[in-house]
């Protein structure tokens, strides 16, 4: 389809949005609905076009799949480590009031550090999802 | 400091492990960590049992929220038992699979293979440890996502669509636990389970209850794999790879048939159970299960849909110790839950020996090869006795509690259920027996290219149940004196 010159154009101005709303939701997620899964899905959802648009091929050369398993192991750390890293600083797993001086900056900093992990493992499942569907048939 | 964070360990760490070793290189490594972590889980838990089998509760607040608001993990002798089982069964699983896995799995998914293992005993861990009862329904597809994985990696084509069968099965079977913990939520306000025991208790008999037990009952029936719900068993655990087999044999029911009895005894009211005919129901299911599974088992030509069936009755003991409302009943399911543990799982892992040895596991071409591997043969005899229930063996010590709870009520037919029972297990165990050592060996049945090694590290986990098999039939200090304190701590007297 990327010889169609309506799509690409609009996918091009579309994506950049896409992507913008997924970081938006992101780390917007802890004063307003959000967080990590909606980003994360949001967030592929833009890929998704972008294959659709210019192939499977092209958007492997960007991000290939062995990269997305790392970033999907990565995500699970990082939720599972920042609920180790309060169990370090002496209270109980993820309790981010622990993270920092006052409590509110440490709810502040865990939150965000969790949905991180969240949106990076939703993000990367879905793209791997889709590879494995649309790579069906073609080996 | 770690001393009282051991009961969420029990779970990070696991969590931990598992994007670890799916990051892990192909090989020895993903087993190694997993080997590792299964040891450390093994001896929190034993440490843990060791702290409440005085009597006392552990109780942990995640995040430093309180209940009911919070999720806390609430251990008593109860889940404590239950999470000694899955650990132990995990590590002596994952020693077998060092020899097991790469007959089994392609070496490309070896890494992914630790990985879902170790995400589905996080899993079942997670479901014997929480006091928050969505956050059984959040462990219990964790754990059931990554067994449909596991399962769906056997080498027979078949395991594909025996892992769908189990899938769609397992989401039924989840999605109507939800429903009920929705309604009880619905009636209650509250998910944390000591806290719906209180408030159920101002509002017992009220429809929606009624409905909310209903509900929990039948999803964690299905995953129990209760007769009638029990189709998708004897597939999974046939075409599962066979280390598979062995730690789901001995773990994911019994994890579902402690969450039935955590529910029905401890959130919701035995005398709700009773108003609600739940007793008779699992009685008279668990009486057909255990008879029907024994005949299913004795039709079977193949060792694994043998022992498959032959779980299913014993699933049936279970029901009916958990439907006789009674202490003894219980005590009677929760030795059974240790004991059936050790033994299916000892003989699944020799099955699989068998099979390794032999290529196959029908069982007319396994004739005579009992002779060939004496070592298995006898640990398959040991397991297949205590399957029965001989004198000696832990199946005894179950059966004996099961009829004790069954005298205690004048129940005389279900101690004839249970000694029909115990008849029909003697002819399927007779069936492996006779088969492997009194049959002449057929020289052309064995397919030389399939053999692989015996090795220590198939026949040293195989052999260290078969002894837990002899050592806690003759001493129950462990197991009955802490199913013991489980049942007073779920608030019975025996």
């Amino acid at each position: 389809m990327k010889d169609n010159l309506i799509l690409r154009i609009i996918a091009k101005l579309l994506i950049p949005m896409i992507i913008l709303f997924a970081l938006y939701v992101q780390f917007h997620g802890d004063y307003s609905p959000g967080g990590g899964f909606q980003a994360g899905v949001i967030f592929s959802s833009g890929f998704i076009l972008y294959m659709l648009i210019f192939g499977l091929d092209t958007a492997e050369a960007i991000v290939p799949s062995g990269v997305l398993r790392v970033i999907a192991s990565l995500g699970v750390l990082v939720y599972a480590g920042t609920g180790m890293v309060s169990l370090f600083m002496g209270k109980e797993f993820l309790n981010y009031s622990a993270l920092a001086e006052s409590p509110t900056t440490g709810q502040h900093i865990g939150i965000i550090m969790v949905e991180l992990g969240v949106g990076m493992t939703v993000g990367a499942i879905m793209l791997l999802i889709f590879y494995a569907f649309a790579n069906r048939g073609r080996e | 400091m770690v001393e009282q964070h051991l009961s969420i360990l029990l779970v990070v760490i696991p969590l931990l492990a598992a994007p670890v070793t799916a990051l892990l290189p192909n090989g020895r490594l993903p087993w190694a960590l997993t080997q590792v972590v299964m040891l450390a889980c093994l001896w929190i838990s034993l440490s843990l049992l060791a702290d409440v089998s005085s009597g006392q509760l552990i109780h942990y607040e995640l995040g430093g929220w309180a209940p009911p608001w919070g999720i806390a993990y609430e251990v008593d002798a109860l889940n404590a038992l239950v999470a000694v089982i899955v650990s132990m069964i995990g590590t002596l699983v994952t020693a077998y699979s060092l020899r097991s896995v790469p007959a089994d799995i392609p070496l490309d998914k070896q890494a992914h293979f630790y990985a879902a293992f170790l995400l589905c005993f996080l899993g079942l861990l997670g479901m014997s440890m929480t006091g928050d009862i969505f956050n059984v329904f959040v462990f219990l597809e964790i754990s059931s996502l990554s067994t449909y994985a596991l399962v769906s990696m056997g080498r027979n084509r078949q395991a594909l669509t025996a892992a769908f069968q189990y899938l769609i099965l397992g989401t039924i079977g989840a999605t109507f636990f939800l429903i009920g913990v929705g309604l009880a939520y619905a009636a209650t306000g509250t998910l944390n389970m000591a806290d719906l025991a209180v408030r159920l208790v101002d509002s017992p008999h009220s429809n929606t209850v009624k409905t909310a037990l209903g509900f929990i009952f039948v999803g964690m029936a299905l995953k129990a794999a209760m007769f009638p719900l029990h189709q998708w068993l004897p597939r999974a655990y046939t075409y599962a790879p066979v280390m598979v087999s062995a730690f789901l044999a001995g773990t994911a029911t019994k994890v579902a048939i402690y969450i039935m009895a955590r529910t029905v005894f401890s959130v919701f009211s035995p005398e709700l159970a009773l108003s609600t005919l739940l007793n008779e129901l699992l009685i008279v299911l668990g009486a057909i299960g255990v008879l029907y599974g024994a005949i299913q088992a004795i039709r079977q030509t193949s060792v694994k849909p043998l022992l498959a069936w032959s779980s299913l009755s014993q699933i049936g003991y279970f029901m009916i110790g958990i439907g006789l409302l009674s202490a003894t009943g219980l005590m009677a399911t929760m030795v059974h839950l240790f004991n059936h543990a050790i033994i299916k799982t000892s003989l699944f892992m020799a099955a699989g020996i068998l099979l390794y040895h032999a290529g196959t596991l029908h069982i007319h071409k396994l004739a005579g090869l009992g002779r060939q591997l004496p070592w298995t043969f006898a640990a398959i005899v040991i397991a297949g006795l205590s399957l029965i229930g001989v004198p000696g063996t832990v199946g005894f010590i179950s059966k004996w509690y099961l009829v004790l709870a069954a005298v205690e009520q004048q129940a005389w037919w279900i101690v004839g259920v249970i000694l029909l029972g115990s008849l029909l297990a003697i002819v399927y165990v007779w069936k492996i027996v006779e088969t492997l050592y009194f049959q002449p060996a057929q020289a052309a049945g064995i397919s030389a290219q399939s053999r692989v090694e015996l090795s220590p590290a198939l026949i040293v986990p195989v052999w260290l149940l078969a002894i837990a098999c002899i050592y806690f039939g003759l001493d129950t200090d462990m197991t009955v004196g802490a199913a013991q304190v489980a049942v007073q701590s779920l608030g019975l007297t025996p």
